[in-house]
């Protein structure tokens, strides 16, 4: 039942058409009863003035008549009963003998009757259906008024309505009442009639009314129609859909000016894909024109380096910095292809299955010279094995973007890394112990070439562009990169990627803001900012980003200088 | 090898990068010669009879790929592809044409020198050493492969590549292992070099290279030979 009803409800929001046609049957069904009360009420009303008005003047006549016969009766005599009934008979009897009579008024029946007592105690005789005569009617004539009063006589079984029409006659002795009983059965036969006419002409009419309204309705709703389905498989991307056009009506017109901006639409994708191969080209042309007049130089570059031991010092210590530097642009140049590609959306995703824990440890040894080099312990807090399906080169890559930046902060303490899973993700935590991040730039963490400040040394070499990269790498798996950081507390980030292709992620398996941090710092006791509960906080973010599926978590974070690379 | 210098043909349309080229390898020890553009690529070839190519794809005239396809239709000469690009579909062509190695440009000449010195280096072998995974045998120190007596010719690197996994039958290897093994990387590299050749090689000594019996594939983990 509920089933239906909603079937009802959604036709009912889906189907103009059908809006239409209910609303035309509603408004045409009120229309349609009211205008058949005010009909029925018009012919009832004039129905009953015509045979009012006949039936005034029947009794008129009759009276006249009956007071020519009885104008030498007096009523209270003996035998008076019989000449009354003979004058009566005569009334109602010329025709079919019976107590009917067809005149304008139609059928009736007379009653002559007289009111309490004569002179002489006798009463007088009563003639006709004297108890059919309603009791007020009686005592209204009996005070000599001429009165009218419709009311129902029980015939048998069936209840006749009735005009009964009253006045006094004179006779020879007292005056005596005479009424006229007109049964109004013609008049209730016709009236029903013509309400079952009404009633059925009505029903006719907005049925009528509904499949107009229908075909109407139709014949503008169709081309709508035609026109929602082109529209629908022209977003489904058939930029080629276009309406027909005929005839020069609305529709027309509003298939024209669909077409056109249809046409006009495509034109804009065309030439946004025109420039997305054109940036790709560009990428690609770049990646050759660059590289290989910096391979020469690279190449010439280390053959100074290989004899410096023969050069002077100043020419010893340029080639040096040549190398360097060579290094650093060449790291550039990759990052800025890289995120050309990424940005250009033609980065592919490699997934292979791989053991999470592998890739966590490979790319921790391949940061642990860099780690040797600033004395920075690493400690690893690693499960047996984590399944999971990603592309190992982008993920070893943030990876190592983030140990290079825990290395690159951490100011020499040790520097955790974590994993952790669950059914549906899995996550993974680089914390540094070094002075932190200031307030605000949990989120300008990931931003191109962002420096927290640019007065400090770059250790590793970072090109500005890693965490950028990072960022993007993990939301093409579909996945979040947040960053926490507190002064005096150090930074986190946190990796977390859905354990299978297409996964939605709901939560993360370990929490961003580090357990030690949701004690209070002794040192430190007035904090910059009121809120001092960073768990919940986020919690918060962590929906934010959920929502956004983008991967900035702004946690509270104080001083400290953050260089991403 | 040591009194006689390998020889290697660069092919490389850039004149500084060619003649930069030239000077570290020469200074390595290597005797070089240089083309400058792909339809000379043959010829040379033939007339100086390198003992490695050292090939940029990106050439005027002849494109790079061409010119690997066709070096290998007539050699067997170790190919090394120096590339721009580390798109997945340039170096896999690169790769499927038929070259042994590639260098992503910009290089540092130590990797070069090293790619070109394990293309050249050969594997060492008792005498007498043969090998057998069912109907191929293989005569190590005569760098010979037969199936059913009839000669099949290999590649020195797919040569090689046999080898290393004939040698230890019933051993599954990673790609990573025979990236070290046969490619004498020491650090994670292109598992893709691993997946063509071993398309490759099988399109030589396999009878159905749909249903492989030689070199088997272990789902998820790698290859292994086939049964003696």
């Amino acid at each position: 039942m509920g089933e239906r009803w909603h079937g009802l409800a959604v036709d009912w929001r889906r189907s103009l058409q059908l809006r239409v046609v209910v609303s035309t049957l509603a408004l045409s069904s009120a229309v349609v009863v009211v205008l058949g009360l005010v009909l029925q009420t018009q012919i009832a009303g004039g129905l009953v003035q015509a045979k009012q008005q006949a039936a005034l003047a029947q009794a008129e006549s009759s009276r006249f008549v009956l007071e020519r016969d009885l104008a030498l009766v007096d009523p209270d005599r003996e035998g008076a009963a019989g000449t009354l009934n003979n004058a009566l008979a005569k009334l109602t009897s010329s025709s079919d003998g019976g107590d009917a009579e067809s005149t304008a008024a139609g059928v009736f029946q007379a009653v002559l009757t007289a009111e309490g007592e004569g002179e002489d105690g006798a009463r007088a005789p009563s003639v006709g259906p004297v108890a059919d005569v309603p009791a007020d009617l009686r005592a209204t004539v009996t005070k000599g008024f001429l009165a009218r009063e419709y009311t129902t006589v029980t015939d048998g079984s069936a209840q006749v309505p009735t005009l009964v029409v009253g006045q006094p006659v004179r006779t020879a002795g007292r005056e005596l009442q005479f009424y006229l009983l007109f049964p109004l059965t013609a008049e209730q036969r016709t009236l029903v009639l013509v309400q079952s006419t009404l009633v059925i002409g009505g029903l006719v009419l907005i049925l009528l009314l509904a499949a107009i309204a229908s075909l109407v309705t139709r014949q503008v709703v169709r081309p709508v129609r035609l026109a929602a389905e082109v529209a629908e498989r022209f977003a489904d991307g058939h930029l080629d859909e276009r309406m027909t056009v005929q005839g020069d009506d609305e529709v027309a017109r509003l298939a024209e000016s669909y077409n056109e901006m249809a046409g006009s639409i495509q034109n804009q994708i065309r030439q946004l894909e025109e420039f997305g191969a054109l940036q790709r080209r560009f990428t690609s042309d770049v990646s050759h024109e660059l590289r290989t007049p910096l391979t020469t130089v690279r190449m010439a570059a280390e053959v100074l380096y290989g004899s410096r031991e023969d050069l002077d010092p100043a020419l010893c210590r340029s080639t040096e910095l040549l190398v360097d530097e060579l290094d650093r642009f060449e790291a550039l140049l990759g990052d800025l292809l890289e995120i050309s590609r990424l940005d250009a959306g033609v980065a592919e995703l490699g997934l292979e299955r791989v053991d999470m824990t592998a890739l966590v440890r490979r790319a921790v040894d391949g940061v642990r010279p860099l780690a040797e080099a600033s004395r920075t312990p690493l400690l690893l807090d690693l499960p047996e094995s984590v399944g999971v399906e990603v592309d190992p080169r982008r993920v070893e890559r943030i990876l190592r973007n983030l140990l290079c930046n825990a290395i690159d902060h951490g100011e020499g303490r040790r520097v955790e890394v974590r994993l952790g899973a669950d059914d549906a993700a899995l996550a993974v935590v680089v914390r540094d112990h070094g002075v932190g991040l200031r307030p605000g730039e949990a989120g300008l963490v990931f931003n191109r070439f962002w420096r927290a400040d640019s007065s400090r040394a770059r250790r590793s070499g970072g090109t500005g562009l890693g965490l950028s990269i990072s960022l993007e790498d993990a939301r093409l798996h579909g996945g979040w990169l947040q960053a926490w950081g507190e002064p005096g507390r150090g930074a986190a980030f946190r990796l977390t990627l859905p354990r299978r292709p297409g996964g939605a992620l709901v939560g993360s398996p370990l929490p961003l803001v580090p357990v030690d941090v949701t004690e209070p710092l002794p040192m430190r006791a007035p904090a910059p900012e009121p809120a001092r509960a960073p768990v919940p906080e986020a919690a918060d973010a962590e929906d934010g980003t959920a929502a956004a599926g983008v991967a900035h978590t702004v946690a509270h974070t104080v001083a400290h200088t953050v260089e991403p690379w | 090898m040591a009194g006689m210098r390998s020889r290697v043909l660069v092919v490389d349309d850039d004149p500084a990068l060619a003649e930069m080229l030239t000077i570290v390898l020469r200074g390595e020890g290597f005797e070089t010669a240089v083309v400058g553009d792909g339809g000379r690529a043959l010829p040379a070839l033939r007339d100086l009879r390198p003992d490695l190519v050292l090939l940029d794809l990106m050439l005027p005239g002849m494109n790079g790929i061409d010119v690997c396809k066709a070096i290998r239709a007539e050699s067997g000469v170790p190919i090394v592809m120096l590339t721009a690009k580390t798109d997945t579909v340039d170096v896999v062509l690169g790769l499927e044409s038929g070259a042994d190695d590639y260098v992503v440009k910009p290089f540092k000449p130590k990797e070069l020198v090293a790619r070109i010195r394990t293309r050249l280096r050969r594997t060492e072998s008792e005498p007498s050493e043969e090998l057998a995974i069912g109907e191929v045998t293989i005569d190590v120190p005569g760098h010979q492969v037969r199936r059913n007596g009839e000669g099949i010719p290999l590649t020195p690197l797919e040569f090689d590549l046999l080898v290393a996994l004939a040698r230890k039958p019933r051993q599954v290897f990673t790609r990573e292992v025979l990236l070290e093994q046969v490619w004498g990387y020491r650090h994670p590299a292109d598992t893709r070099l691993v997946n063509v050749h071993v398309q490759r090689l099988r399109s030589k000594v396999e009878r159905d290279p749909e249903h492989p019996e030689v070199v088997l594939t272990v789902r998820g983990v790698g290859y292994k030979a086939g049964p003696p």
